[in-house]
């Protein structure tokens, strides 16, 4: 399937074959999951769950390597504590920052993501993008985190955008790529249903609504198509593909608000750090404080906890 | 108009419809808004309906208080000085809301005494309060008072109690969670701070028990002081002050009953200020 369907034509007439998305309809769906109540000893493994999600991120100008190295160590121990408190799912990073991650977090389970492919506009020439993913999974990273060309998306040049993601498929090796979609630029649920199947088309391991750097990030309508896409690309190719909402989610009622909405989407199959992440930065801090009130007994405050 | 005159009403009045009157439900305050508890409950005071806050309105109140409090702190003593200042002259456009609560006129006059008189204080209690020490050696050492951060406040019934537990602790730049004894009476000020220059978040008004939200506070790793100048059950105010300590915060607890008529001097703002003391070398 894959490997015939590359040009323009073939994958017109397949995303736009594919069926259109009823917008009030997913917008009440995704609202309704969202009053779920998940207490006491359900909502202790939810949060245990969200935060073995969570990719831990900081993908700004400012990083330097001292802070790097304190939110690797904060991911592979977030809460110093308490030894019951697990560790994240992975840290991500610029590529420059990768080999200092990576050195914190060689041989502890948790995965170095590193962005790439021009990060986060993604306009810029093939092989720019690829030299850069190239470098970052010769530093260390064991995932890569790549932005589909939005521009090309939206006036139609498929096969370009499907070429794109092959090519950096290709360059990840034994990488992970998670093919970010950037949602907030796409303008329609439509679209995000379409550049879903696209990027699973191209071979994407997981699919990712946002970088974080446009003002709309993540949501529950858009996660809940994409988990819709990822359900019905099993069926039909029987290759899971994992999701992976970032940006926005701030919470620990919010990142419930997501596991309600994966395990009545997806169901179990997907409740696992391997095929769903949170790429946040500040949700951990609040999974951590709602942690501690779950162990302790009493309300927790932020200055009980690291600031990156 | 004269009050005798509704009595004489014009014939043509009895035909027309009846009126309902529309009550008013009155709500927490929490971050400059006015939400119903969210557990939905509420309890009936004098007829009124009053939302009744739970744990978990505690905890809001306290994140709209943390929130709120690095800019409230930040701001120039003089401009908060001059918004408590703006309590005041809205008390006073509400008196006879006050009035038909039952507030006697004569403790409105001395709530707003009250305020007009910690609004003087707040670009003047660092004079006080803070110090330029002598030591051995080339240095400036000046000790300044700043506010404690948020501190909750178990609140006495009156307004003038009210008043005089609120506007000590927001004056030096501190934010407040309120468990308010009257209901009625703390919401009507809650009305008068949202109309006044008091930004969202500085002050927030829980009604409800006190007995059943206090301890949440108590405990509350985000909290750091506590006054319980309202607490009327000394069994409880020991049982709190035991928890408070468990976060090492600070515990106002006056001894004895309070007499709010009287002159409070300093000590409601000083017991919520912290001392910074800073060395700076003098350069020769």
């Amino acid at each position: 399937m894959t490997a015939t369907a590359t040009s323009t034509g073939t994958l017109r007439a397949l995303l736009h074959g594919l069926p259109g998305v009823d917008k009030v309809g997913v917008e009440a769906r995704a609202a309704a999951l969202g009053t779920r109540s998940v207490k006491t000893t359900a909502k202790a493994k939810a949060i245990d769950l969200a935060i073995r999600m969570v990719d831990l991120t900081t993908l700004e100008g400012a990083d330097t390597p001292g802070k790097v190295r304190a939110l690797s160590a904060k991911a592979l121990r977030p809460d110093p504590a308490d030894p019951g408190c697990p560790s994240v799912a992975a840290v991500c990073v610029y590529p420059s920052m990768v080999p200092t991650a990576a050195a914190v977090l060689a041989g502890s389970g948790v995965h170095v993501a590193s962005v790439a492919t021009a990060f986060p506009s993604g306009q810029a020439p093939l092989d720019v993008k690829l030299a850069d993913t190239r470098d970052a999974v010769a530093a260390g990273a064991d995932e890569i985190d790549m932005v589909i060309s939005r521009g090309a998306f939206l006036a139609g040049d498929y096969a370009k955008v499907f070429d794109e993601i092959v090519a950096v498929k290709e360059a990840c090796g034994a990488a992970h790529l998670k093919v970010i979609l950037e949602t907030g630029e796409l303008g329609t649920y439509d679209n995000v249903r379409r550049a879903s199947w696209l990027a699973m088309l191209a071979g994407a391991d997981f699919i990712k609504t946002s970088t974080g750097k446009v003002p709309v990030a993540a949501t529950l309508p858009v996660t809940l198509i994409m988990l819709e896409a990822v359900r019905d690309f099993r069926a039909e190719h029987g290759r899971q593909v994992g999701v992976k909402p970032a940006g926005g989610i701030r919470t620990t009622k919010d990142a419930i608000k997501y596991l309600v909405l994966i395990n009545e989407t997806v169901g179990d199959d997907w409740l696992s750090p391997d095929w769903f992440r949170f790429g946040a930065s500040s949700l951990l801090n609040d999974l951590l404080m709602q942690h501690t009130k779950l162990t302790t007994g009493h309300y927790a405050g932020p200055d009980y906890f690291t600031l990156d | 108009m004269p009050k005798s005159a509704p009595t004489k009403a014009p014939k043509a009045a009895a035909a027309a419809p009846v009126r309902l009157s529309v009550r008013k439900t009155y709500k927490l305050y929490v971050g400059g808004t006015f939400p119903r508890s969210e557990s939905g409950r509420t309890y009936l005071v004098d007829g009124d309906n009053v939302a009744l806050a739970s744990r978990k309105d505690a905890r809001d109140a306290v994140v709209a208080a943390r929130k709120a409090q690095p800019k409230w702190a930040g701001a120039t003593a003089y401009n908060r000085g001059q918004v408590v200042y703006r309590i005041a002259e809205m008390v006073e456009a509400r008196r006879a809301e006050f009035a038909a609560l039952g507030v006697p006129a004569a403790e409105v006059d001395a709530a707003i005494d009250r305020l007009i008189w910690y609004a003087g204080w707040s670009d003047k209690i660092a004079q006080l309060a803070g110090n330029a020490n002598p030591v051995a050696g080339p240095f400036f050492n000046i000790s300044s008072p700043e506010p404690t951060g948020v501190v909750g406040v178990v609140a006495p019934a009156s307004l003038l109690g009210l008043v005089s537990v609120v506007a000590p602790a927001i004056v030096t730049g501190n934010t407040v969670v309120v468990l308010a004894a009257g209901p009625q009476v703390a919401i009507t000020l809650a009305e008068v701070l949202a109309t006044s220059d008091v930004p969202g978040g500085v002050v927030n008004i829980l009604t409800g028990h006190a007995a059943e939200t206090a301890p949440w506070l108590a405990s509350h790793d985000d909290v750091n002081a506590l006054d319980l100048t309202g607490v009327t059950d000394p069994e409880l105010a020991a049982e709190l002050e035991r928890t408070a300590s468990g976060t090492l915060k600070r515990v106002l607890r006056p001894r004895g009953k309070v007499d709010f008529t009287a002159d409070p001097g300093l000590r409601p703002m000083t017991a919520l200020l912290e001392t910074k003391t800073v060395w700076h070398p003098k350069g020769y």
